[in-house]
């Protein structure tokens, strides 16, 4: 029933991520814009690490790409729970569960289709990196992005707003792009910089990424980076599942 | 044999401004194939009380079966044997009647063809065969209740709740929602839960009622008897009979809520 409900939520959702094409290619725009009029400055400078410039940017702005798109995801169920879509499907026998996994997954699908776009352009902008990598990537930035997405539905259900939550998200997802070394490496900066950026869970997530970007699979941050993001969705399921079996309580 | 019961159900919201007790302890009894009035002014609790019933929000105290399922240890049960219609109903616009009929008949676990049929029939029966293919937003009010409520009646449920079903309907909108009420009883022994302001509608429709005020049962009985309890006599208004038990009109639902 539950593999049933959530292919149902699944397709729903999807259907509807698929009505509104231009929001689907606006995701990628900022990611983009990153790429075309950033990613040059970088070309020649002195970054440390191994590989070219574009290795080491273009995990940031997927990493960017999967934080923005799947924080801001609970704005849906604020406006469907306005127009009562919610408790209309909580009455129903409907998985509670599937209700949730249904919209991540969807999330998780729009992500990797504006990522693989993103990576495309990046290739034409010169970016060079093995495929393993690439696709090592996709599956890091594709857990973060489910459970950020479990999250912001998790907090969605639980505000009665969208003014209490669009506030609270810009406030947590604003530092975590800044802290988490998204655009630059934090080992450029003053050793403080780089110490709290270890108290960000998407630090891991982007040093993991650049690793396999420059196709070294067996190192410690390869290791850290799955141990986070492995515990990074594992709570934030066990959050979602929480808040939605309970919700309008 | 009641098909619902309730024994002291109670709820209270936890505000940022302390408690708010929406519903302090509801005793009743609903018979099968009965149309249940549920009356009381604006904020008397009935919303929270259909919420609850149905699964949507948990009581705080009490506890309650509906169709032999009790409300807390199988709410599964609940759901499949309850229809739902909200106060302010429960569509996406942005996608077609038939989709939302289909997709209501599939989160009750119909197959594809079966929700498909499902759909035609359910369009069939609430004069929706013309609009399937029309965007929700495109609905005028009261196709859009039509619409709510063919959803709510998609696995033909034992009972059936309706949160103000005819708020915003013109007459002849409403007589037909009467009589499918009616129809729906007569000919599937359904039971209906509803809550309504308009006091003719509770007169004509209800086989008994029940008033609710500040989150607890103030009368119940048939129209007639409690015309003829508080009222003062059988002839007397529903609408007098509703002030002398609440001692507030019901707030007619053209004007803008008097603040109690
Ligand atoms: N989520 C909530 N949080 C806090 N208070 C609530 C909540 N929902 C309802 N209430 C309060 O509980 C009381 C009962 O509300 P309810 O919606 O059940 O009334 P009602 O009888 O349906 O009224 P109406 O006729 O206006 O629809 C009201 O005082 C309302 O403000
Ligand atoms: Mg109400």
């Amino acid at each position: 029933m539950l593999f049933h409900d959530t292919a149902l939520i699944y397709g729903r959702y999807l259907r509807q991520s698929l009505r509104s094409r231009f929001a689907l290619l606006f995701g990628v725009l900022m990611p983009l814009l990153y790429l075309l009029f950033f990613g040059p400055l970088l070309t020649d400078l002195p970054l440390g690490g191994k590989g070219s410039s574009w290795q080491l940017l273009v995990p940031g702005l997927l990493l960017q790409l999967g934080l923005f798109g799947a924080s801001f995801a609970g704005f849906t169920i604020i406006i469907e729970k306005g127009q009562g879509v919610v408790e209309r499907m909580r009455v129903t026998p409907v998985s509670r569960l599937a209700l949730l996994l249904g919209r991540v997954l969807r999330d998780a699908t729009v992500f990797v289709f504006q990522a693989v776009l993103l990576v495309l352009a990046a290739v034409v902008m010169g970016l060079r990196a093995p495929l393993a990598g690439v696709l090592i990537g996709f599956v890091f930035v594709a857990l973060l992005t489910a459970s950020l997405a479990a999250l912001s539905y998790a907090l969605a259900m639980r505000v009665e707003t969208p003014q209490g939550f669009g506030p609270t998200i810009n406030a947590l997802t604003m530092p975590s792009m800044l802290l988490s070394g998204l655009m630059l490496p934090m080992t450029l900066g003053p050793a403080w910089l780089d110490v709290l950026s270890h108290l960000m869970p998407f630090r891991y997530l982007v040093d993991a990424v650049r690793d396999a970007y420059v196709g070294s699979y067996a190192t410690a941050h390869m290791l850290y980076g799955s141990i986070v993001a492995v515990a990074l969705t594992i709570l934030a399921v066990t959050v979602g599942t929480r808040v939605f079996r309970t919700a309008g309580a | 044999m009641a098909i619902i019961s309730t024994a002291g159900l109670a709820r209270t919201f936890q505000t940022k401004r302390g408690p708010v007790e929406a519903v302090s302890g509801i005793d009743l009894a609903v018979h099968e194939g009965e149309i249940l009035g549920f009356l009381g002014p604006n904020g008397a609790g009935k919303t929270t009380t259909l919420r609850m019933l149905t699964t949507l929000l948990a009581p705080s105290g009490g506890a309650a079966t509906v169709a032999g399922h009790d409300l807390a240890t199988d709410p599964g049960g609940v759901r499949r044997a309850c229809g739902y219609v909200a106060q302010s109903g429960g569509v996406d616009t942005q996608i077609t009647v038939r989709e939302e009929l289909v997709t209501q008949g599939r989160l009750y676990r119909l197959d594809r063809a079966r929700a498909a049929e499902r759909a035609e029939e359910l369009a069939r029966d609430l004069d929706l065969t013309e609009l399937l293919d029309r965007k929700c937003a495109a609905l005028s009010g009261g196709q859009r209740r039509r619409l709510d409520i063919a959803m709510a009646l998609t696995h033909r449920p034992k009972v059936l709740f309706l949160d103000e079903p005819t708020t915003g309907l013109d007459p002849r909108s409403r007589a037909g929602l009467w009589d499918l009420v009616r129809r729906l009883r007569d000919e599937h022994g359904t039971t209906v839960f509803l809550t309504t302001h308009y006091l003719d509608e509770a007169d004509a429709l209800a086989d008994r009622l029940v008033v609710v005020d500040r989150g607890v049962v103030v009368a119940e009985g048939t129209p007639a008897a409690l015309k003829l309890e508080y009222g003062g006599s059988a002839d007397a208004s529903l609408q007098d009979t509703f002030l002398a038990i609440t001692g507030r009109g019901a707030t007619p639902a053209d004007t803008a809520p008097v603040a109690v």
